[in-house]
């Protein structure tokens, strides 16, 4: 029975995994970049809805309702006024810009925050569990956050293949030259995905904040597990995306149940194995 | 009568890099106008026709439409303003459906005849192929799909490059049929063609460009095949 509650917990981790990845997945996919800041932006948006719990009093839960629009409104402005000047054929400069961004988002969060660990509380549902059967046990908290990342990569693959917006993501993302003959100005279209993407984003580091606790330094590891369940899905797969946070957050947690200090380590192996194996990943999306 | 000047180039240049491709160039259509610009590989016919629609960069005044400088536009402006481009190799978007693709051409909502359900009856066949992938069909379907793509935008000009290219004669001849039906709605055109003879043929006016120079311009049925001959090749 620990197995099989090791394993299922993983599978409620791995959701989270997903939030992580999600984001990230979809500004590789419409703009080939590779947001090295991405965790800090999670850890950034823990504290935001964490400042809103405190002063307002609102359940984290409703935190969102302050969090998404300003993770939503500083991707937007962060494209337009500085990730697009890095964007061109060289591959380096946009890694070389966020990882900067990573750095002083770590520290002015210490600068404001301290190193203190921080938790949000979000009542009695923290402790609520479902029995599912003798001594497998679902927490709520887990399992919301799995829904939630369903819900979100849901969302997504509608917005991408059923909207108009998610067309202008895909003809930009296949052609900039070409999109900005059907009027598309692609500037524009890329400030869209990654408002887009801290929209996730900031779905994701309320979660953070509720379900582990945070600090300012945290950042860099949530961008490893997101990238590891990108890479291991597939890359420009949602769904794949989703199974590689799945398979990462079972991976770590059968670590852990063969000894405590494995569990990154399990999951890191998961992620090599994957990549000597199928270099591509599990779900690779077919090029057209 | 003249027609009103539609479009007018002065003294365009452009470069790659270094590299100079256009040498003040001064050309221009006129409303209702099929001009023809033909030219040997490399004489700089696509760089034209790139830097006329602002994917290659210019001073404001270079290029003038409808009588006002766009040269300093950028392409996502310069469509918005009813001038479009069929560019040379098709380059559909391969992630979009052969619908999309052309749901995406007519996302600026410019009014005019042209819709989804205009371009499957000037070109049925792309009416059976709707959901698949645009990669999926063969070379003259694709070449199809570029020019309901464009049309979608309901330009008032629309530039063609080498819509020919690559493909066998019969399809060429069914590509071409198409045109009269494009431009009979007033819409103005521009086609480079590397085919001499087909490109005088469906044109009131041509010019010929040679290394990155105009070489010959006139009415077309006044050009005679020697004037021609040495426009193209220089001999
Ligand atoms: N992206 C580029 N970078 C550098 N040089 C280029 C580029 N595109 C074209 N050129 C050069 O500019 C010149 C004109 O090229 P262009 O493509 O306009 O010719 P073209 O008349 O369209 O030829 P073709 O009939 O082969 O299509 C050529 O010498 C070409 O090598
Ligand atoms: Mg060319």
């Amino acid at each position: 029975m620990d197995w099989l509650n090791a394993i299922v917990q993983g599978i409620l981790l791995g959701g989270l995994y997903a939030l992580f990845a999600a984001g990230l997945s979809l500004i590789f996919g419409v703009m080939r970049l590779v947001n090295v800041a991405h965790g800090d932006f999670i850890v950034l948006a823990a504290f935001l809805a964490l400042v809103v719990t405190q002063s307002t009093g609102l359940h984290p839960f409703m935190t969102f309702i302050f969090v998404i629009p300003l993770m939503a409104g500083l991707g937007y402005a962060l494209q337009r006024g500085l990730l697009n000047q890095t964007l061109g054929h060289a591959i380096l400069p946009p890694l070389l810009v966020t990882f900067g961004l990573s750095v002083i988002l770590q520290n002015g969060l210490l600068e404001i925050f301290s190193a203190d660990n921080q938790k949000m509380d979000a009542g009695p549902i923290e402790t609520m569990s479902l029995t599912v059967a003798e001594g497998l046990n679902i927490g709520v908290m887990p399992l919301a956050v799995f829904v939630i990342a369903i819900g979100v990569i849901t969302s997504l693959q509608w917005m991408f293949y059923g909207t108009a917006l998610g067309r202008a993501f895909r003809a930009t993302s296949d052609n900039q030259q070409i999109a900005q003959l059907m009027g598309l100005n692609n500037r524009h279209i890329f400030g869209l995905a990654m408002a887009l993407a801290l929209v996730v984003v900031a779905i994701a580091g309320i979660f953070l904040g509720m379900r582990t606790s945070f600090d300012p330094s945290v950042g860099p590891g949530r961008l490893i597990f997101g990238f590891e369940a990108v890479i291991i899905g597939g890359l420009g797969n949602l769904w794949g995306t989703l199974i590689g946070g799945i398979l990462l957050g079972v991976s770590q947690n059968i670590g852990a149940q063969i000894n405590p200090g494995w569990q990154l380590l399990a999951g890191h192996l998961t992620f090599l194995v994957v990549l000597a194996v199928r270099p591509r990943g599990l779900f690779p999306k077919v090029d057209g | 009568m003249p027609e009103p000047v539609l479009l007018q180039t002065h003294d365009l240049v452009a470069r790659y890099g270094d590299f100079q491709a256009l040498f003040g160039i001064d050309f221009s259509v006129s409303a209702g106008e099929v001009v023809a610009v033909i030219g040997a590989n490399g004489a700089g016919k696509s760089t034209l026709m790139k830097a006329i629609i602002g994917l290659l960069p210019s001073p404001a005044g270079s290029v003038l439409y409808h009588a006002k400088p766009i040269g300093d536009l950028a392409a996502h402006e310069i469509t918005h303003l009813g001038m479009t481009l069929v560019p040379e190799g098709r380059q559909l978007f391969p992630s979009l459906s052969v619908e999309e693709n052309l749901v995406i051409g007519g996302q600026m909502n410019r009014p005019g005849p042209w819709s989804v359900a205009a371009v499957y009856d000037l070109f049925p066949v792309l009416k059976q192929r709707r959901h698949q992938p645009s990669t999926s069909l063969s070379g003259g379907q694709q070449q199809m799909v570029a020019i309901g793509r464009a049309l979608m935008s309901n330009p008032d000009l629309i530039l063609f490059d080498e819509v020919s290219l690559g493909l066998a004669p019969i399809i060429i001849n069914d590509i071409y049929a198409a045109l009269p039906r494009i431009i009979e709605q007033g819409m103005s055109a521009v086609i480079v063609e590397q085919d001499i003879s087909r490109a005088l043929a469906v044109s009131d006016r041509a010019y010929c460009l040679q290394e990155g120079r105009i070489s010959l311009e006139g009415p077309s049925g006044c050009l005679t095949r020697a004037a021609v001959n040495h426009a193209y090749f220089g001999v």
